[in-house]
C-alpha cells in the first residue's frame, strides 16, 4: 500500500477515521508520518488527526507501533500491564492504547460509539455546536436566495447563540 | 457506627415488597463512574486512592437522597462487617477485600449504594425489591446527574464513560436482577435458559455475583455490553428476558405440579423434615433447603406460613450473620449447631406440608 501524502513509500501507518458510518482512511509512510507528528503515539494527539484528515473529531485511530511496548505517558501503564490485568491504568489509556483496544471493542460490546447518557455540560456545548451549524447553513442559503429579511433574523439568532451570555458555562 | 445496627433488620428486610416478588427478590442498577485526571483504583498508589476518596465521599454525601447516611472509610470495617454487607448484596465481595483509600456510603432506605475505589473510582448503585428496574435506573440516572456536577468524570464522545475495564465502557450500566428459580432447577430446564439468555449477550451468575454458586437456587441475570446502546434500550431489553423467564419459572412449577406431583412434594417435604429436625446444619445446605421450603410457600402447601419467615431465615443463617449474633469466633461445626438451633426454633409453629393443600392456582 502506497502512502497517501508522497505517494512514493509504502505506507506503514494506517489511520482511521469513522463518522456516522462512512470510514475515512490514510495511509502514511514512516517518514511521511514522521513529519506530520504522527509516528509517535504518546505525543500524537486526536486534534492532529483532525488536521492532517481535514475532517470533524477523530474518532478511531489505528496505526502500527512496530512491537514497542506502549507506555501511558499520563500513568506509566503499559501495554504489558493491561494483559496482566485486564484493566487500564488511567482514563487517558484509552487514547494510547487505542489501536490494540479497537478490535477489542467490537467482539465486546454491541457497537464501538457510545450513544447513551453523557454529561450535561458536554451535552449542551455538543447541542449548542450542532445548532450553530444548523442556522450557518441556513443563513448561507438565505443569501444565497436573496431572503434578506430572514438572512437578517438568522444573523442575529447566531449572534444571540454565539455570545457570551448564550454559552454555557463550561471550563 | 456499627453497620449491623444501621442496616435494615432482616425480618424488616423480607416485608418489602415489589412487583413478581415471588421470583424476583431484587433489582438493580449500577453505574461505573471515574474522576477524569486520577489513576484507576488498581493502579493507583494509595495517597492518590486517599485522594480520590477524599473528592468523592463528600460530594455523595452532600446528596439529599444521602441524607443520614452510613459513610465510611473501608479500613474502619471489620472483616464481619464486611462480610454482612456481602450477604446483603449491598457491596461486592471484591469491595470487601478493599481497605485503606477506599469508601462505602449507604443510604437509610438502603435503596442507594455507593462503593468508593471499587475497580473503578465511584460504583453507585439503585437498589429496589421485586422486580423494578426501570425505576431503579431512573432513580440511579438522577443520582449521577446531581453527581457529575460536583465532581468533574473521565468521559469521552466516543467511548462514554472511561472505565477501569474496557467491559463496563461506554454507558458504564450493569442492569441485574436476583431471580428465585427452584421450578426451573426441578424441572431440569435451567441449563437450557442459561444458554439462551447467554445468547442474547445477558450474564448468568450465582447468589453473590461472579464465580459463585447459585446457592438457594438464585441467580443473577445483567447485561454485559455497556458500549453501542443506550441505557434504556439495555433496561428495556432485560426487563423483557426477565417477564420471560418468569413465565417460564411459573410454567415449570405448575407442569412439576401437575405431572410430577410426588417427586416435588417428595423434595418439599424433605426439605421440611431437615429443617424442622436437624441438629448441625450447615450454610450451603440451609440454603438449598430452604430454597425448596419458599416454593413449598409458593405453592401453597404451607398454609398460613408467609415467605418472610423464609426470606428472613435465608439471611440470618448465613455465615457472617450467624455470627455477628453469636460470637466471631465460632468454628464452623459450632456455627452449624447453632444454625440448626435456630432454623428449628423458627420453625417449631410451622406444619408439615399439606399434600392435599387445595390447588387455588390463581
Amino acid at each position: 500500500m502506497q502512502c497517501s501524502v508522497c505517494k512514493e513509500k509504502p505506507a506503514t501507518v494506517f489511520l482511521t477515521h469513522i463518522e456516522n458510518d462512512k470510514m475515512h482512511k490514510v495511509n502514511l509512510c514512516e517518514d511521511c508520518a514522521k513529519t506530520k507528528g504522527v509516528d509517535n503515539p504518546t505525543t500524537f494527539s486526536l486534534a492532529d488527526a483532525d488536521l492532517l484528515l481535514g475532517l470533524g473529531a477523530a474518532q478511531e485511530i489505528t496505526q502500527t507501533t512496530g512491537g514497542v511496548d506502549l507506555k501511558c505517558p499520563r500513568c506509566g501503564f503499559s501495554q504489558a500491564d493491561f494483559k496482566k490485568s485486564g484493566r487500564l491504568g488511567c482514563p487517558e489509556c484509552y487514547q494510547v492504547f487505542a489501536e490494540g483496544l479497537a478490535g477489542l471493542l467490537k467482539t465486546m460490546h454491541k457497537g464501538t460509539r457510545h450513544t447513551g447518557k453523557s454529561p450535561e455540560a458536554l451535552r449542551q456545548s455538543r447541542d449548542n455546536a450542532e445548532q450553530l451549524k444548523s442556522l450557518n447553513k441556513k443563513l448561507a442559503k438565505a443569501i444565497e436566495s436573496e431572503d434578506f429579511e430572514q438572512a437578517a433574523k438568522l444573523r442575529d439568532e447566531l449572534k444571540a447563540l454565539v455570545s457570551p451570555a448564550a454559552e454555557p458555562a463550561k471550563k | 457506627m456499627d453497620i449491623y445496627k444501621f442496616l435494615i433488620t432482616p425480618a424488616e428486610a423480607t416485608r418489602l415488597h415489589g412487583p413478581h416478588d415471588r421470583i424476583v427478590m431484587s433489582s438493580r442498577v449500577r453505574l461505573a463512574r471515574n474522576l477524569k485526571d486520577a489513576a484507576y483504583p488498581g493502579w493507583a498508589k494509595k495517597p492518590e486512592r486517599i485522594k480520590v476518596l477524599e473528592t468523592i465521599r463528600p460530594a455523595v454525601e452532600s446528596l439529599p437522597e444521602m441524607k443520614d447516611a452510613f459513610s465510611e472509610a473501608m479500613d474502619n470495617l471489620g472483616a464481619l462487617d464486611k462480610q454482612i454487607l456481602v450477604e446483603r448484596h449491598l457491596i461486592s465481595r471484591e469491595h470487601a477485600a478493599k481497605s485503606s483509600g477506599s469508601g462505602l456510603v449507604l443510604n437509610r432506605e438502603e435503596t442507594f449504594c455507593v462503593m468508593i475505589n471499587e475497580e473503578d473510582h465511584l460504583r453507585m448503585q439503585a437498589l429496589r425489591p421485586g422486580l423494578q428496574l426501570r425505576q431503579a435506573w431512573s432513580a440511579i440516572d438522577q443520582f449521577d446527574s446531581a453527581l457529575e456536577k460536583k465532581l468533574d468524570y473521565a468521559f469521552s464522545n466516543e467511548l462514554g464513560y472511561l472505565t477501569a475495564c474496557p467491559t463496563n465502557l461506554g454507558t458504564g450500566i450493569r442492569v441485574s436482577a436476583m431471580l428465585h428459580l427452584p421450578g426451573l432447577v426441578l424441572a431440569e430446564q435451567i441449563n437450557p435458559i442459561i444458554q439462551s439468555v447467554n445468547k442474547l449477550g445477558l450474564a448468568v451468575r450465582g447468589l453473590y455475583g461472579e464465580g459463585t454458586e447459585a446457592l438457594g437456587n438464585v441467580f443473577q441475570v445483567s447485561n454485559q455490553m455497556t458500549l453501542g446502546e443506550s441505557e434504556t434500550t439495555i433496561v428495556e431489553r432485560l426487563d423483557k428476558v426477565l417477564l420471560q423467564i418468569i413465565e417460564h419459572e411459573e410454567n415449570a412449577r405448575q407442569t412439576l405440579l401437575e405431572k410430577k406431583t410426588k417427586t416435588v412434594f417428595n423434595h418439599i417435604g424433605r426439605a421440611y423434615g431437615i429443617l424442622a429436625n436437624a441438629h448441625s446444619i450447615s450454610s450451603k445446605e440451609t440454603m438449598n433447603l430452604l430454597s425448596l421450603m419458599r416454593l413449598g410457600v409458593d405453592l401453597e402447601l404451607f398454609p398460613g406460613t408467609d415467605r418472610s419467615l423464609v426470606d428472613e431465615l435465608f439471611i440470618i443463617t448465613q455465615p457472617a450473620h450467624l455470627q455477628k449474633q453469636f460470637s466471631d469466633k465460632l468454628s464452623a461445626e459450632e456455627r452449624d449447631l447453632l444454625r440448626s438451633d435456630m432454623v428449628r426454633e423458627r420453625l417449631k409453629n410451622v406444619s408439615r406440608p399439606s399434600v392435599k393443600a387445595p390447588k387455588s392456582g390463581n
